[in-house]
């Protein structure tokens, strides 16, 4: 017994001394963006016998590899994986929490059925029996396009890819969105008219080769720490430069070589000013645009899509170079500083760094850019930079958008979990719609020609009552949604039936009829889809908790109950195989093959396009790429394999500050939680470090208004008001004028107050600007 | 008995010398940053009088310039 005690005591003092080790470095990763203490990271680790495996990160974009320690069927430790070319040993402040967030006290272990206002326990077959026949009784009552499946870019690539086949391939409808709308559709949608093809053309080797990088509203150093410390490393060693373009000072800004401040929405012009002085100081690559590049006008004036089914189809049209350049000298660094606050000689800065022949450069964003209201043409407008000057697809030379979830691009780009997708092509097109349908082994006519609904406007239909079922998988939209008392309030309509896949209890299971307990990450078998078009599987190396089962299974199951068991064929131990083995089929090509399951699980991935057995590496690039046809650069997306320059305005957000609303609200993340908090709200070190949101002022607005750090304010926009404390001179300094806060609060709902406004073409909604009353309570 | 970490910041040009000070004593823990100026210390002691006496000799190193705490924990509550 005494041993045992000493043992308890033991172990508990060790686990302590870890906890404070930590503590301390979550802190220094939080005041010192990029801190690195490798080394040491291994040294802290439990001794014993702890069996490593690989997997990717849990938690964002970058996809780091990492090991995860297992002692006695648990995982107890993470390390970086030394063998990842993604991290190279490194971890962040989460991803080395990341095992720690399969422990809460509160895990759902049960599948929960309201009945009379109360949730009971059911067994799983119960439930998924439950959700089949509400399912059936939907179609049967209000048509196939009342039922929907809201899905991730947490979904693993199998996950994704069952919905997608369920729900367009044998219900028919075209009912599949996933949050990623939220955080990557501009990105989508930017390649898809600049380049016809989605997804980064580079890969993160550029970060070892470019001279220069320019972060477009992107805090890198909060948002992707691992990459951001690469960068730092870049700049310690080489002397590359870091510049941060953004509306707010960050922990970036403070690590970047030059930090230049512009005005909500106003990027659009300073990136067309530095076009203008590309073209007007002949910094143009004319070899590489004229061989490689057209030019196109779209549409103007195209709205906000505030409305109820809101509709805008661009109408694209050919120009040439002198109607662009025509069309450019609106925008002079002159009138721009006008228009965006930035001094014009930092745009004529900017522009020398990318019109300098000898510099090699990489512009990075993600939220910033994505969620803008005209966040297709942000795109499309970096990449005219790039491409005037000839800096693509080459090794330093690379636009690169960063993704913010660990397979927003593997499961909801690649596999095409959103409503106009399919796993290859779009559902308008009768050529994708026959392939997909010969896979998935459905009549063609399953498959509906036309999208139905993006995210905003799917909950926009369950409120209104065209949609009837909600099954949501892997994410919190009663936290993310923008303008959320409207859609909360939807959920609680009369004759509205929601199904909640999770791993805790969220604001999204509070709304939900049916409450299904998941299996987490390296509980279940799956793969997920990183950044830099990087696919890494990881095993189930411990079990899930009590009835909890993978995503993936749930929806096979129900598939099956609603009668396709001859298309969800999969065997219960071999399914994820199998199902990886049917959807690499959409893919086959040179142009986005991807590589075999044995790949994955030998190396930490390998990224798509992969031919012969190699990685692309840089697309679009005959030197690398099997897939181009020409010498030199051959962009095959496009019929002409000729990248878009697109002739796009600034034009004004849709609603900014005025008398009554005097102020800018810009929403956010913060390095220690992971989105919504669900899981890193429930590490006691990340929860402690960051305990609960707050509203960021700048120090001249905060003296005016005589309010200090911890001061309650009152937020209200015309959706609502919320009091949140103060934040003066902490973490993040916005711009006077502007307020600051983060998202990752349940208990303080930023998103009751924000606008559901987005980008007409990619459906994107914008969580960076609207107008908002500041006042001291 | 007291489980702390901190931040301990060295005078400039004076991390190695600090983290040698730190590291000679029995009841501290050093994890240097790789790329910044900082040293993460955990101490663990076995009582108040332990503690407090550690707390003069760190206290008293020449190439400390400031400790600051991020976490205490009293193991006897625990």
């Amino acid at each position: 017994m005494k041993e045992l005690e000493f043992n308890r005591v033991s172990n508990r003092r060790s686990f302590i001394k870890k906890m404070a080790r930590l503590s301390a470095m979550a802190a220094a990763a939080a005041m010192f963006p990029g801190i690195l203490f490798a080394d040491e990271q291994e040294r802290m680790l439990p001794s014993g016998e702890l069996e490593w495996k690989k997997a990717p990160c849990r938690f964002c974009g970058v996809g780091c590899g990492v090991l995860v320690g297992l002692e006695k069927g648990k995982a107890v430790a993470v390390k970086g994986d030394p063998a990842s070319p993604v991290n190279k040993g490194l971890c962040c402040v989460k991803g080395y929490h990341s095992v720690m967030a399969m422990y809460g006290k509160d895990r759902l272990t049960k599948p929960l059925v309201k009945k009379n206002g109360k949730y009971t326990a059911v067994s799983m077959d119960e439930a998924l029996t439950l959700i089949a026949s509400k399912m059936k009784e939907t179609i049967d009552e209000y048509g196939k396009d009342a039922v929907s499946m809201y899905g991730s870019g947490q979904w693993t690539i199998p996950d994704g890819y069952v919905a997608s086949k369920l729900f367009k391939g044998c219900l028919g409808t075209n009912n599949v969105e996933a949050n990623a709308r939220l955080c990557m559709a501009s990105a989508v949608t930017g390649f898809l008219t600049s380049f016809g093809m989605d997804e980064p053309m580079g890969c993160y080797e550029d970060i070892d080769h470019a001279n220069v990088f320019v972060l477009w509203g992107n805090n890198m150093a909060e948002m992707h720490p691992v990459l951001f410390s690469r960068l730092l490393d870049q700049q310690m060693r080489r002397g590359a430069k870091i510049i941060d373009f953004a509306t707010r000072t960050t922990r970036t800004s403070m690590a970047a070589d030059k930090s230049i401040l512009f005005k909500p929405q106003t990027d659009l012009a300073v990136a067309n000013a530095i076009c203008y002085e590309i073209v007007n100081n002949g910094w143009v690559n004319k070899s590489f645009v004229e061989k490689y590049c057209s030019f196109s006008k779209g549409s103007t004036d195209i709205g906000y899509g505030i409305e109820d089914k809101f509709k805008f189809k661009d109408v694209p049209e050919g120009i040439d170079f002198e109607a662009y350049k025509e069309f450019l000298k609106d925008y002079t660094p002159e009138k721009v500083q006008a228009i965006s606050g930035v001094s014009a000689k930092d745009i004529k800065y900017m522009a020398s760094l990318y019109g300098d022949p000898n510099k090699k450069v990489m512009s990075l964003w993600c939220m910033g850019m994505n969620q803008h209201t005209r966040g297709t043409w942000i795109n499309n407008l970096v990449y005219n930079i790039h491409l005037l000057t000839g800096k693509i697809s080459t090794p330093g030379n690379s636009p690169f958008s960063l993704t913010g979830q660990p397979s927003a691009c593997g499961t909801v780009r690649e596999v095409g979990t959103l409503t106009h997708k399919l796993p290859h092509g779009v559902v308008m097109n009768e050529e994708h719609r026959k392939h997909a349908a010969e896979i998935w082994d459905v009549p063609v006519e399953n498959i509906d020609p036309k999208p139905s609904y993006h995210t905003v406007e799917m909950f926009r239909a369950l409120d209104r009552g065209d949609i009837r079922f909600m099954w949501i998988q892997v994410t919190n939209p009663m936290v993310t949604m923008p303008k959320l008392n409207r859609y909360r309030d939807a959920t609680k309509k009369e004759g509205r039936f929601i199904v909640v896949s999770d791993i805790y209890p969220t604001p999204t299971t509070d709304i939900a009829d049916v409450i299904l307990p998941s299996a987490m990450w390296i509980e279940r078998e799956g793969m997920y889809g990183n950044s830099e078009r990087r696919t890494q599987y990881f095993e189930q190396m411990v079990e899930p908790p009590g009835e909890a089962i993978s995503d993936t299974w749930q929806i096979v199951e129900v598939a099956k109950k609603l009668g396709f068991e001859k298309q969800f064929y999969y065997n219960e131990d071999t399914h994820i195989e199998e199902i990886y083995a049917e959807y690499r089929r959409h893919h086959e090509g040179k142009k986005h093959n991807m590589a075999p399951l044995e790949v994955l699980k030998a190396q930490p991935g390998a990224m798509w396009p992969y031919v012969d057995g190699k990685s692309t590496q840089w697309r679009f690039n005959s030197t690398y790429d099997p897939a181009c046809t020409q010498e030199g650069f051959d962009f095959y997306g496009k019929p002409d394999h000729r990248a878009v320059i697109w002739q796009r305005p600034y034009e004004a957000a849709p609603e900014i500050p005025d008398e009554e609303y005097p102020f800018w609200l810009n929403t956010g993340r913060v390095l220690e939680h992971w989105h919504t908090g669900s899981m890193t709200r429930r590490i006691p070190v990340l929860h402690k470090a960051m305990p609960h949101a707050y509203a960021e002022l700048n120090p001249a607005d905060a003296k005016a208004m005589q309010v200090k750090t911890g001061d309650k304010l009152r937020l209200t926009t015309r959706r609502g008001s919320i009091e949140i404390p103060a934040a003066i001179n902490e973490r993040g300094v916005p711009t006077p004028g502007q307020v600051f806060v983060p998202f990752f609060d349940e208990n303080l709902l930023i998103n009751d107050v924000t606008l559901d406004a987005f980008c007409p073409i990619s459906k994107q909604p914008d969580y960076k600007k609207c107008a908002v009353k500041v006042e001291k309570v | 008995m007291p489980i702390k970490s901190y931040l301990a910041y060295p005078k400039e040009g004076m991390k190695e010398s600090l983290e040698t000070a730190l590291s000679s004593f029995e009841n501290c823990e050093v994890i240097p940053s790789k790329n910044h100026n900082l040293i993460v210390l955990v101490t663990e002691t076995t009582d108040k009088q332990q503690e407090e006496l550690l707390q003069e000799k760190l206290h008293a190193i020449d190439s400390l310039k400031m400790l600051s705490m991020v976490s205490g924990f009293n193991h006897s509550e625990i």
